[in-house]
């Protein structure tokens, strides 16, 4: 049977600030995953050597302070790229303002998740659930943020750690900030297995690019597709 | 009766029971060091202490376990129990005071009524509110009462040690007397928080003396402790600190590593979230503190640190997941069960989807026949 033969458009979906904040945001959420896990329950080393000829775990903490540090700037400029980016970057991606951002929520979890509707679904830029799944990732950097800034702020001079110094006061103890900051470490490795999982899936499916589009920034959409898109464009634009 | 009335300084009073002037001066010394005062503090505190008659003190015990007591009578120097504790300020204190019953109502009453807005309103111990206060009655009264009383003409009013600051083992959950720290009950007078299980009695010493000598409360934290003494961490100021920065660990309490003296970490040492004063002024007039004994700091001083979780692991249980979970167990349990979630959804995608799939794939050969 010879299968239809679909003409594809390219399309430049992710600006290069875009994609750089991805991967920055990887590397570095890996990265404190990593030393965060480290820091809440070191190996066991046999030494027999004296304290002062090594510093590991002192490392280990100074690593996961200035990721942290990349991490947090590198959100707060991704957010403010929500509101002078492409109209895939735009925060109304992550956030459901309307019937239709619902709407295409529950058409993806019929067609992708559940998989009780067949054919592939339509978005070009993020679809409606991970946009709003990447929400809730934002709202867990804030709690990483705030609880780790928290914790850190009583050993630092700097004015943005300084800037935390409510946290400990309102939190009462700060094991709890720590209990609270070591279990949403979890969120995130969750997070990134499902996210890796996805992509993949939606390459493998669908076909269009899906992995490498934060490479190049380019996804590829069938000719029909396309056209779709451009008349549900046409008639946002006219509302 | 009489001298009360008279207000001697403590200085006078100190020159009547046998000290010496250099035993002053060092007295006065010890503080200002406690106190991290400049070198002419010293003098201002001596002044303080000669000129200024006594602060009246009205010293309170609700549910507690007078340890806040026997730490400040074994402070250091002997001064500190005896100018402050024993022979001068206190005016009724359940625990030292040689009148009992209706006399011993009498004297609280009169300081109160003479001394209203000048005298130091002292509390060991929470408050319960539970069936309306029955938990905790003193001469026929409810100790919620007694302190409303006695905080409403309080100059100022210290909360010492961890029952009346945040409440200690008795407001640990399920919690059935209600008990309640003293800043949740009085508002409106300037309050400070001495929290420990017990304070060292140098912290208690040197807020006292700070009191009497400036006439105002010393600088406080967010909290509402003393800076002094609570802006740093157990574990900033630790001698075994060099151990943690090298990742050398106690992993037992009785294996080699803890014989060599590594850092208490993961043996559920709480340094690391305690603001306290331990690793620097010590107990016992300097003789050493919990972490120096090889048992790591159970984080007394904080507030609910009894229902923080364990105080000899790091890892702490999550309500609601059972005793024996921690974040890492709990993040474990639901990765596996994320993997399988994906397996099956993998396998169904290409059971459901291999149309589709099929369709893609076909596309690509066709088109790489063309080529």
């Amino acid at each position: 049977m010879a299968a239809t033969t679909h003409l594809l458009r390219r399309v430049f979906v992710w600006e290069l600030p875009v994609r750089v904040y991805h991967w920055v945001n990887a590397l570095s959420i890996t990265i404190l995953c990593i030393t965060g896990y480290l820091i809440g329950k070191p190996p066991a080393f046999m030494f027999s050597g004296e304290a002062w000829e090594r510093y590991w775990f002192g490392w280990i903490r100074y690593i996961h302070f200035a990721t942290a540090y990349i991490f947090v700037f590198n959100f707060i400029f991704r957010l403010y790229w929500g509101f002078v980016g492409n109209k895939y970057a735009n925060w109304k991606n992550f956030i459901p303002t309307n019937k239709k951002f619902w709407a295409e929520i529950w058409q993806v979890l019929k067609i992708d998740i559940l998989q009780i509707k067949s054919g592939g679904h339509m978005s070009v830029g993020h679809n409606a659930l991970a946009g709003f799944i990447y929400f809730f990732t934002f709202l867990a950097f804030v709690v990483q943020v705030i609880t780790g800034f928290g914790l850190y702020e009583a050993m630092s001079d700097n004015w943005f750690a300084k800037l935390f110094a409510w946290v400990p006061v309102l939190a009462g103890n700060d094991m709890l900030l720590r209990n609270i900051h070591h279990l949403f470490m979890w969120f995130f490795i969750l997070f990134t297995i499902i996210h890796v999982y996805l992509v993949f899936y939606h390459d493998y499916v669908e076909g269009r690019g899906e992995i490498s589009s934060m490479g190049g920034g380019w996804k590829f959409i069938e000719e029909e597709e396309f056209h779709h898109h451009q008349k549900e464009e046409q008639k946002e634009s006219k509302k | 009766m009489s001298s009360r009335n008279e207000r001697k300084s403590y200085y006078e009073e100190l020159r009547h029971s046998g000290y010496s002037r250099r035993d002053f001066m060092k007295f006065c010394a010890t503080v200002a060091a406690y106190l991290g005062l400049e070198a002419s503090g010293v003098s201002q505190i001596a002044k303080a202490l000669q000129d200024k008659p006594r602060i009246p003190v009205i010293w309170l015990h609700f549910q507690e376990c007078t340890c806040c007591s026997e730490s400040f009578i074994r402070s250091s120097h002997p001064i500190v129990a005896d100018i402050l504790l024993d022979k001068l300020s206190l005016d009724y204190t359940e625990t030292l005071m040689a009148a009992s019953g209706h006399q011993a109502e009498k004297c609280m009453r009169d300081t109160m009524e003479k001394y209203k807005g000048e005298y130091v309103l002292c509390i060991e111990g929470s408050v319960p509110t539970e069936a309306d206060g029955v938990y905790c009655m003193i001469g026929g009264r409810t100790s919620m009462d007694i302190l409303k009383e006695a905080a409403s003409g309080a100059k100022a009013v210290i909360a010492w040690g961890s029952c009346a600051s945040n409440g200690c083992v008795q407001s640990a959950k399920p919690n059935p007397t209600g008990a309640t720290p003293i800043h949740k009950i009085i508002k409106g007078v300037p309050l400070i928080k001495v929290p420990g299980c017990p304070p060292i009695g140098e912290v208690m010493a040197g807020v006292l003396v700070h009191i009497i000598t400036f006439g105002t409360l010393p600088e406080l934290d967010g909290i509402g402790r003393p800076k002094a003494f609570y802006s740093k961490r157990v574990h900033d100021t630790c001698y075994r600190r060099p151990f943690y920065d090298a990742g050398l660990f106690v992993e037992t309490f009785d294996d080699e590593n803890a014989k060599k003296g590594y850092c208490l970490y993961k043996v559920g040492c709480k340094g690391p979230t305690t603001y306290n004063a331990c690793g620097v002024t010590k107990w016992n007039g300097g003789t050493s503190y919990p972490i120096q004994s090889g048992h790591g700091c159970f984080g007394c001083s904080e507030e609910n640190y009894w229902d923080a979780g364990a105080l000899y692991a790091r890892a702490q249980p999550f309500p609601g997941f059972g005793i024996e979970s921690d974040a890492d167990k709990i993040g474990t349990a639901a990765a596996i069960a994320t993997g399988v979630g994906i397996a099956a959804h993998a396998v169904m995608t290409n059971l459901r989807k291999s149309k589709l799939i099929d369709d893609v794939i076909e596309e690509g050969k066709e088109a790489e026949k063309e080529l």
